[in-house]
Parts: structure tokens; C-alpha cells; sequence
């Protein structure tokens, strides 16, 4: 390396080992329709995440909002006391909830795929670096109202500055925190990520950054978490390292719904109960007819047999509890007869109903 | 004739009165629908409630977000905080272009007991601002049973009226025609999605064939739900039950009025017999000192109608569940004889 001193590069790999996220589908909807409402001259849009983090280090991401932002060229401006005054405003709802990290959307000028965002470009990178390690630092565009040290992530988007090329703006803006989240929609993380990502290092120890590709640009809508990790060349900060966690989808909630009702641009009617145990019945006849003609190919010999499917359909059909037929028979009459008498007793009332509003109305003394 | 409709004065177009279309469907987001299911689970058994924004549009009332409200102490100095607490989140989703139009409010339930007297005074207090109001109940107890327990709710017109004037014995509601049916109507529920949110959820939905509430759909245990239904619908009949005590007490004590009215009524006749007889001036044939001929008011029927609807309720709950027990116990014994 040019450097004359004698320093090593440390990569710290240990602590994102066990970092995970778990997000709900609302931040998702949430993040979408704010990217939908955005003011027209806007590219993305940057929110706050809130959540928990579990025992297990888990992070929970349950809640967002958006925080209004202005970008330019070289500088990002995010509007704080927005950011602080819907803080204190949701936690009045859910004081449980804090801030968890920050999400933004990816803008168009990221060429490069940042999902590469391994160590050897960084080796390149910090190569470049290296030699414009004795320029000036000079501080660029300060966020609004804060954040006086902007140590190596400035110095590097000043290296961008002075035409080092795009090759630094990914991955190569590193704020080593504890993952806090925050989201941002977008493949990939810019060097304005980065200073962003001090930001919210600030407010809580490690904040954990969330991307959504709203554009769609690889096909598909990807959705990636990354925590930020130090990088240090001896005792000196040279930058931090964004690296992709494992991020999980709880959809429970949206299970709960029904893909049905989310999938589509409009339903016209919620269904009822009697409805949806319809489709449920449907469903399930559908398994039963691929587990049928699955056993069957598999005996006629038209697919290789796969032991451990095999098992799991003797397993389940050995579930159905060994009664004997007059038991069987006897438990369901009786569950049958328990809700023919519940509804008799609705029936009932429904009728006392009617006679009593009868009779309270249209009773007249003369 | 395109002619002349057109050549319609601008002052004849503004004097003509916006006729109100009635609301006849409410569209909200699946962004919003899944922020009230959210925090009606979160708290759960506690009931909260929240603010709806949207826009009303002819006859279609679109909710596009909502957010919920923090759960008030009883206490004076909170009821500012809580106008406050408003007021900001109004502000700061206003910045990020969410509509910051109110247009109801939606609040948890529990097994659809919801009718109460503070549900019709919040309905007044709303509709005092906002033209078009309208209240979204969930009921988180019912999607253990895997069903989207949502329901949009509006005071009636006539019912309103009524509830002005603050009448609520029995002639003016003949006149009326209302009877307990009428006091609240359900409007049908659409929901939408923006194209973005259909173009991701289509991409996040799990391969598997069979969701979640599919699995608690086949659940065949439907007896604690069942219990708790039957547990309300009692102590209902009971309130029920006290209601019509009063009323039959008030009817005794009508009747038993009248009687003395009739009686002192023939008294006072037989008097005036005898004076006329005797040439001296009749006694008025009324005494309102007499308080025999108090007015005895008639006791509100509200009560005896919010208490009707819930026991409407619960007897609706009770007839969807044991439907679908139906069908899981048909099913179960098809399975099993095969």
C-alpha cells in the first residue's frame, strides 16, 4: 500500500454473524405508499424504522414512517425535528416501539450492482483511496442542523467529488454502528446512505438499513437489510462496511388477510364466513388431489419415489385419531347436535326479540 | 339538448344545491386495513381506537391511512394532550402528501359488543364536522376463526334526527317507523391496492397453496368461542330483561295514574253536580296542582334498542359459527369413513 505506517486492514466479520431482521408487512406497505405519495421531484424516499429488537438479537421491524428529505448532488438534508416529533407522536401509541434503523429507495444513478459488496472491491477501492488519502477532507453538505463529525464517509464523498468514479459510492461508505434501521427504497446503498446511516447511528446504537427496490429493476422487488460494520486501518477510521443480513418476511398479519384481498387492486367484497370456508375447503380438496396423484405416479413408477415425502404422508394420514366407528360416530352427532341446539337458541331469541320490540312500540295505553 | 345544459348559467350552476349521494360503498387500502389490525391485535383484550383518513368521493368513501390513538387516562389534563397528539400527526402526515382529510374513526371490539350509548354521542360529536362519517369496527377475537371481522357502520338518517331532539317514546317511533333495525347501517367494504403493493405482494405471497387462516378456518375447536358468545348473549337477555321491567313498571304506574285521574275526574263531576244544584260556580274539571296529574315521563327506548342490536349481533356470530362447525364436522366425518 502506498501508506507508509505499517497498518493492517481489519475486517470485522464477527459481529454480523447472528444479526437477523424480521419485518412485518406493513413496513412494506407503509414504504410503498409513501413511495407512491412522494413530492414529484423526489427519486426515493427516506423513513425511519421502528421495532424492537428480540433476545436473540432478532431485529423486529414493525412500524415506519417517511421523514421528508431533500437531495441534491452532494448532499442529502433530512428534516430531524419531522423525524423527532413523529417519534414522540407514535410512541405515545406504542411506547415499546423504537427506532430500529432507516429505509430508502435506490436511485438511478447506481450502476453497479451493489449485491457484489464484497471485500474486493473494497481492496480496489480503498487502493484509490489511499492515494488521495492527503487531500483536504473538506466537509461536505452538512445535514441540517447536525452532525459535526462526519469523519471518513465525508472524506470519501469528496474523493467522489474529485472524479474517482462511481466505483466508491456503493459499499464503500461505511459508518461502523450497531445495526439501528432505517429504509430506504432502492437496489443498493449510495454514499448519501451514508450519512444517513450516521445519523441515525446517533439516535440508537445499530441501526440496521433497509432497501426496497421499487423499481423493480432486476425483475423482481427485492428487499435487502444492511448493518453498517467498522472498518479500521489501524486506529484510524476508514470507513464502514454495509453488509447484507438475513431478512425474513413475517407475514402473518397478511396471512391472516388473505393473499387474495392484498394481491389484487381492488376486491369487491370481504368475504364472509361461509365464503372463505368455501375457498378453505377448496384449497384443501386441491392438496388432497396433488397428494393423490403424486402417490399414484410413484406406484406406477412415472416419478422416483422420495423417502421422506413418503413418510410425511404416512405421518399424516396416521393422524387421524384411531376411534373406534360407533365412537367416532357418536363424538360427531354429539358436536353436531351441541351446535343444532345453539342454533335453535339464536333462532329463539331472535324471535323473543321481535315480539318484544312488538310489543313495547306498538303497546298503547288508552 | 347537450345545448342547452351547457349554456346553463355559472349562477344558475351555483345555486343549484349539491345533492349528497348516499354512501353506498367504502373503499379502503390494504395499507390502512392491515395499521387497524395491527394495533387492535397489539392490544388486545384492551379496546383502542384510531383516527381514518381519506377522501369522500361521491358515493364512495376511500380511506387511505389511519393512525391510532394513544390509550387516554381519565383525566382532564389529557384531553388537551389528546387534541394535540391529533393535531401533529395530522401535521406531519400532511408533509408527506397522506390525505389529511378525517373521515371517521375505526375501534376494537370484543365478540361485536359495540352498541353502546358512547358510540352514537362520538357519531354526533363527528358528524357535527365532518359530513360524511363513517365508523370501522374490527373485532380481533374473530380472526382466530380465520375471518376478516371488518365492518363500516353509519348512524341512519332517521335515527339521527331522532336522536336530536332527544324523543325516544314510543308514538314518535311509530311515526317514525324506526325500530331497532334501523339505528345503525352496515355499508359494504371494498378494498383496494395500489399497483406497487399488488406488484409485491404477488412477489412475497409463499408458494404454499394453503395460508394461515386457512389452517384456523379447519380448526375444529369452535367451543370457547362459542362459550364466550352464549356468556354475552346471557347477560344480555338479563339487561334486556331489566329494561323491559322498567317499561312494564312504567305502564303499571300509567295505568294506576289514570285510574286515579278517572276517579278524582267523577269526584270532581258529582261536585259540580251538587253545586249546580246548589247554583254556586262549577270547580274546574282540571287541577294541575293535583300531582295525580304529573305527567309520569316515559322511560328512553334506547337502551332496550342498543341492547336489541347487540343480542342481534351475537345471535348472527352464534349462526355463522355453527355454519361453518357444520361444514368442519361433515368434513371430519367424510375423512374418517374414508
Amino acid at each position: 500500500m502506498a501508506n507508509g505506517d505499517r497498518t493492517v486492514l481489519q475486517f470485522s466479520t464477527q459481529s454480523t454473524a447472528n444479526f437477523s431482521a424480521e419485518v412485518h408487512p406493513l413496513v412494506i406497505f407503509n414504504i410503498c405508499d409513501c413511495y407512491v405519495r412522494r413530492p414529484d421531484q423526489a427519486e426515493r424516499v427516506i423513513g425511519t424504522l421502528l421495532g424492537s429488537v428480540l433476545s436473540d438479537g432478532t431485529v423486529d421491524i414493525r412500524n415506519s414512517y417517511a421523514v421528508p428529505h431533500t437531495e441534491s448532488a452532494d448532499q442529502v438534508a433530512l428534516d430531524i425535528e419531522y423525524h423527532h416529533n413523529l417519534l414522540v407522536s407514535h410512541q405515545k401509541v406504542n411506547p415499546k416501539e423504537v427506532i430500529v434503523g432507516w429505509q430508502n429507495q435506490p436511485t438511478e444513478d447506481v450502476e453497479k450492482d451493489s449485491r457484489n459488496s464484497g471485500c474486493w472491491k473494497l481492496f480496489s477501492q480503498v487502493g484509490s483511496f489511499l492515494q488521495y488519502a492527503g487531500e483536504d477532507a473538506r466537509i461536505t453538505g452538512p445535514l441540517q442542523g447536525r452532525c459535526p463529525n462526519y469523519r471518513v464517509s465525508s472524506t470519501l464523498l469528496e474523493i467522489e467529488r474529485c472524479r474517482v468514479g462511481r466505483a466508491f459510492r456503493e459499499d464503500a461508505m461505511l459508518s461502523g454502528h450497531l445495526p439501528e434501521t432505517r429504509y430506504s427504497t432502492g437496489l443498493g446503498v449510495t454514499g448519501r446512505s451514508a450519512l444517513i446511516h450516521d445519523f441515525y447511528s446517533r439516535e440508537v446504537p445499530n441501526p440496521v438499513h433497509l432497501t426496497v427496490d421499487t423499481g423493480f429493476r432486476n425483475g423482481e422487488g427485492t428487499i435487502k437489510a444492511y448493518v453498517s460494520v467498522n472498518l479500521a486501518l489501524g486506529d484510524r477510521q476508514l470507513a464502514s462496511q454495509f453488509q447484507e443480513i438475513p431478512l425474513n418476511l413475517r407475514m402473518v398479519e397478511a396471512e391472516l388477510l388473505g393473499f387474495d384481498i392484498l394481491k389484487t387492486t381492488s376486491v369487491d367484497k370481504l368475504p364472509t364466513d361461509l365464503e372463505g370456508m368455501e375457498v378453505t375447503m377448496q384449497r384443501l380438496l386441491a392438496l388432497i388431489d396433488d397428494i393423490y396423484k403424486y402417490v399414484d405416479d410413484v406406484v406406477e413408477g412415472r416419478v422416483a419415489a422420495d423417502n421422506s415425502i413418503g413418510r410425511f404422508i404416512s405421518d399424516t394420514v396416521a393422524a387421524l385419531p384411531k376411534l373406534s366407528p360407533p365412537a367416532f360416530d357418536k363424538l360427531v352427532n354429539d358436536s353436531l347436535q351441541d351446535q343444532l341446539l345453539l342454533l335453535y337458541l339464536s333462532s329463539i331469541t331472535r324471535t323473543q326479540l321481535a315480539l318484544a320490540e312488538k310489543l313495547n312500540t306498538a303497546a298503547q295505553i288508552l | 339538448m347537450a345545448a342547452s345544459s351547457t349554456a346553463r348559467s355559472f349562477l344558475q350552476v351555483a345555486a343549484t344545491e349539491e345533492v349528497v349521494s348516499p354512501l353506498r360503498v367504502v373503499q379502503i387500502e390494504g395499507l390502512a386495513i392491515l395499521k387497524i389490525i395491527k394495533h387492535c391485535k397489539e392490544f388486545s383484550p384492551a379496546l383502542v381506537t384510531g383516527q381514518l383518513l381519506g377522501l369522500d368521493v361521491g358515493s364512495v368513501l376511500e380511506v387511505t391511512n389511519c393512525f391510532p390513538f394513544p390509550i387516554r387516562e381519565e383525566d382532564e389534563e389529557i384531553e388537551a394532550d389528546g387534541a394535540n397528539y391529533q393535531l401533529e400527526m395530522m401535521r406531519c402526515l400532511r408533509e408527506v402528501n397522506v390525505d389529511n382529510n378525517t373521515v371517521g374513526w375505526y375501534q376494537s371490539t370484543i365478540l361485536g359488543s359495540y352498541q353502546t350509548v358512547e358510540l352514537i354521542e362520538t357519531f354526533m360529536n363527528y358528524q357535527e364536522n365532518i359530513r360524511r362519517c363513517v365508523c370501522i369496527i374490527y373485532d380481533p377475537s374473530r380472526s382466530n376463526q380465520g375471518v376478516l371481522a371488518l365492518k363500516a357502520l353509519k348512524l341512519s338518517d332517521s335515527f339521527m334526527e331522532l336522536y336530536r331532539t332527544n324523543n325516544f317514546t314510543g308514538e314518535k317511533l311509530r311515526e317514525k317507523n324506526l325500530s331497532w333495525v334501523d339505528i345503525f347501517e352496515e355499508i359494504p367494504i371494498k378494498v383496494s391496492n395500489s399497483a406497487l403493493i399488488s406488484a409485491f405482494m404477488t412477489e412475497l405471497e409463499s408458494d404454499t397453496p394453503v395460508a394461515q387462516c386457512d389452517y384456523d378456518r379447519l380448526q375444529l375447536s369452535s367451543n370457547p368461542y362459542m362459550e364466550r358468545n352464549m356468556e354475552f348473549l346471557i347477560e344480555c337477555m338479563d339487561d334486556l330483561s331489566m329494561e323491559q321491567q322498567k317499561f312494564q313498571f312504567y305502564y303499571r304506574n300509567l295505568s294506576r295514574q289514570q285510574a286515579q285521574q278517572q276517579a278524582w275526574l267523577q269526584k270532581r263531576r258529582s261536585e259540580n253536580m251538587a253545586r249546580k244544584a246548589a247554583g254556586e260556580e262549577p270547580l274546574p274539571d282540571e287541577d294541575p296542582t293535583n300531582p295525580i296529574f304529573k305527567p309520569i315521563p316515559e322511560p328512553s327506548r334506547l337502551e332496550s334498542f342498543l341492547i336489541t342490536n347487540q343480542i342481534a349481533n351475537y345471535c348472527n356470530q352464534i349462526n355463522g359459527v355453527a355454519g361453518q362447525s357444520f361444514n368442519r364436522l361433515y368434513l371430519m366425518k367424510s375423512l374418517h369413513d374414508n
